[in-house]
């Protein structure tokens, strides 16, 4: 092959992973943003959504896109769930400190790892794709379904992005996110609104993870990788922006996906955390934020 | 000589007495207990006394681990030597990652360090050719003595442990009381007074840094010079978390809680393992369990309550 269309291989693999990466890194932002503390079991409510995707496709039998839609709903709801039980419990008791925050979600992280062992096994298992057709370009043909995820992935930021801009609970989101005393005194139920956008970042997570399972197979331990991205696409993107992370995201997932195919993929990520580190070193305040210094 | 010191030498001397009582498989234990104890110590240095959480430790004991393990494996170097190359590397590694990540506090430092670390994992797995990546290797028997004495036996093996990990304790002891480690307590309790107060906070951070990667970096080298085994795990962030977990356990900022929460640990594992392999599960609810009912730990909670003398 030339490297004209080895290179559009190259993208569209990479375009692939931008959109779920993208999709993970909003979760990991919208939490960031709004209550100010990182949630290292991110990684883990992804790994979640992939299980349950397919334990959901496995109990619905007939055409497969019956039970990749069934996951669509199920594995969100549940992954939500128990991010708004884990908030209710442990973090709203913290105080929501920052430091308190990641010692309690580290330890989140191994639970959820190890409850997901003990139940579903350290065997990677595949998902059936919901629609199964390639396209075929004159170089090379490409699975159908991988432009999909590119496709369902954008359409579910736009609604992200139109619950926070144009409906009411956008709007105490984004008052909480300013100010959350103030918002507090105009009767908004501060804590109310944490635990949901808790659990809908959680629930974007579970989102990508069942968008990606047809591709890559379910695994307990699926959910490191997508967790240090989704730290670099947020930091460089600039916390709470969500508009900076979705860009960042495919700058990162764009050129992680083409220096996998060229170089060495172990290579890609050295690079990827190194400039997270100096973008961090040199612009501390500018991308995170003086109140979370 | 003051209860506290009487206290440590006290250990110490227990801890030198105990191995002719304990039977042979808690003898072998408390080895790699005291050796993870000291890697414990050194974390408590900059978590405990100076309030920095980093998540990046695992990359001043790698260094100490790999130093001393490559140049056993292809430099033919002698034990003592590889413990001060250990203790260089963990020393050098943890000043240049300071200089560039103490730019930054609070989440935005676990972060970088949590960064900084995964960059040197996967390092050592890219340059897999020589460090055998996840695989690891396993040292010479000839790499592993020290004056005639292999480090293979037992009891050599325990008073080796017993040494490094004496050697941090009390090191930790001296800079709890010194005036340095009362200027890292000023850091932690109220950064921005103390720079007011006309003290070099960036450079007490540093020297803090510096001097807990060496203790990691000795940490690092005992254990691959005493264990015979070198591989990435020992790298990876599960071993950032792990020291983390030891130090709130026992109690942050106090001497010998990172031992205490070391020894408690390894036998909570190791007594629940034998009827469940849910040892991630034990880690995890040890953490949430600890930072929402016991955030001072064992012995910080003791000195609060009941010995305020406790260093």
């Amino acid at each position: 092959m030339d490297l004209g269309p080895y290179l559009m291989l190259a993208s569209l693999e990479g375009a692939v992973g931008a959109a779920v990466l993208a999709l993970t890194a909003l979760g990991l932002s919208l939490v960031f943003g709004v209550m100010r503390i990182v949630n290292v079991a991110h990684g883990e409510f992804y790994m979640l959504g992939a299980v349950l995707a397919w334990w959901v496709t496995s109990m619905i039998g007939g055409h497969p896109a019956l039970g990749f839609v069934a996951a669509m709903v199920v594995a969100p709801l549940v992954v939500g769930l128990i991010a708004a039980a884990a908030e209710r419990l442990v973090l709203r008791r913290l105080n929501y400190d920052p430091e308190a925050t990641i010692v309690a979600t580290i330890g989140l992280l191994y639970v959820i790892q190890q409850l997901a062992l003990s139940t579903y096994g350290a065997d990677a298992r595949p998902v059936p794709a919901p629609i199964d057709f390639r396209i075929q370009f004159p170089w090379f043909g490409y699975s159908g379904y991988k432009l999909c995820v590119i496709v369902a992935s954008a359409a579910l930021m736009l609604g992200v992005w139109l619950v926070l801009t144009r409906t009411r609970a956008g709007l105490m989101m984004r008052a909480t996110q300013y100010d959350p005393e103030t918002a507090r005194a105009f009767a908004i139920p501060v804590g109310r609104v944490y635990a949901g956008v808790f659990a809908a970042g959680a629930m974007l997570a579970a989102l990508g993870a069942v968008l990606i399972v047809p591709i890559q197979q379910a695994h307990y331990l699926m959910g490191h990788d997508p967790l240090l991205l989704s730290f670099i696409v947020v930091i460089i993107g600039g916390l709470g922006s969500l508009r900076g992370t979705v860009l960042a995201a495919v700058i990162i997932g764009m050129s992680d996906g083409i220096i996998s195919v060229f170089f060495s993929p172990t290579l890609a990520k050295i690079l990827a955390t190194l400039l997270v580190a100096f973008v961090l070193v040199w612009r501390p305040t500018g991308l995170f934020g003086a109140r979370a210094a | 000589m003051s209860r506290a010191v009487g206290l440590h030498l006290g250990l110490l001397a227990a801890l030198a007495a105990a191995q002719f009582l304990l039977p042979d498989y808690h003898h072998g234990n408390l080895a790699r207990i005291m050796v993870l104890a000291a890697f414990a110590s050194a974390y408590n240095i900059t978590f405990g006394y100076a309030g920095m959480l980093s998540l990046g430790h695992a990359m001043f004991f790698g260094a100490g681990l790999y130093a001393a393990g490559l140049a056993a494996e292809f430099g033919g170097t002698a034990a003592p030597l590889g413990l001060v190359l250990g203790v260089l590397a963990g020393a050098i590694v943890a000043t240049v990652v300071g200089l560039l990540a103490l730019r930054t506090t609070g989440v935005s430092f676990m972060i970088v360090t949590l960064m900084f670390a995964q960059a040197g994992f996967l390092t050592v797995l890219y340059f897999g050719e020589f460090t055998r990546g996840d695989e690891g290797f396993v040292l010479a028997p000839a790499a592993r003595t020290v004056l005639g004495l292999s480090l293979a036996d037992p009891a050599t093996r325990y008073w080796a442990a017993l040494c490094v990990f004496g050697a941090v304790m009390l090191g930790s002891l001296a800079l709890a009381r010194s005036a340095f480690g009362r200027v890292l307590a000023a850091i932690r309790e109220n950064e921005e007074r103390t720079r007011m107060l006309g003290y070099d906070v960036f450079r007490a951070k540093l020297m803090a840094l510096a001097v807990s990667g060496a203790m990691a970096g000795a940490a690092g080298a005992a254990y691959a010079l005493l264990f015979g085994y070198v591989g990435a795990t020992f790298a990876s962030i599960q071993y950032s978390i792990l020291p983390l977990l030891w130090v709130l356990m026992g109690g942050a900022a106090t001497v010998l809680g990172p031992f205490l929460g070391t020894l408690l640990m390894f036998y909570l594992i190791d007594i629940s393992s034998s009827f469940t392999t849910a040892h991630m599960m034990i880690v995890g609810f040890a953490l949430i369990g600890l930072i929402l009912f016991f955030p001072k730990g064992i012995l910080g909670t003791l000195r609060e309550r009941a010995a305020p003398w406790l260093p």
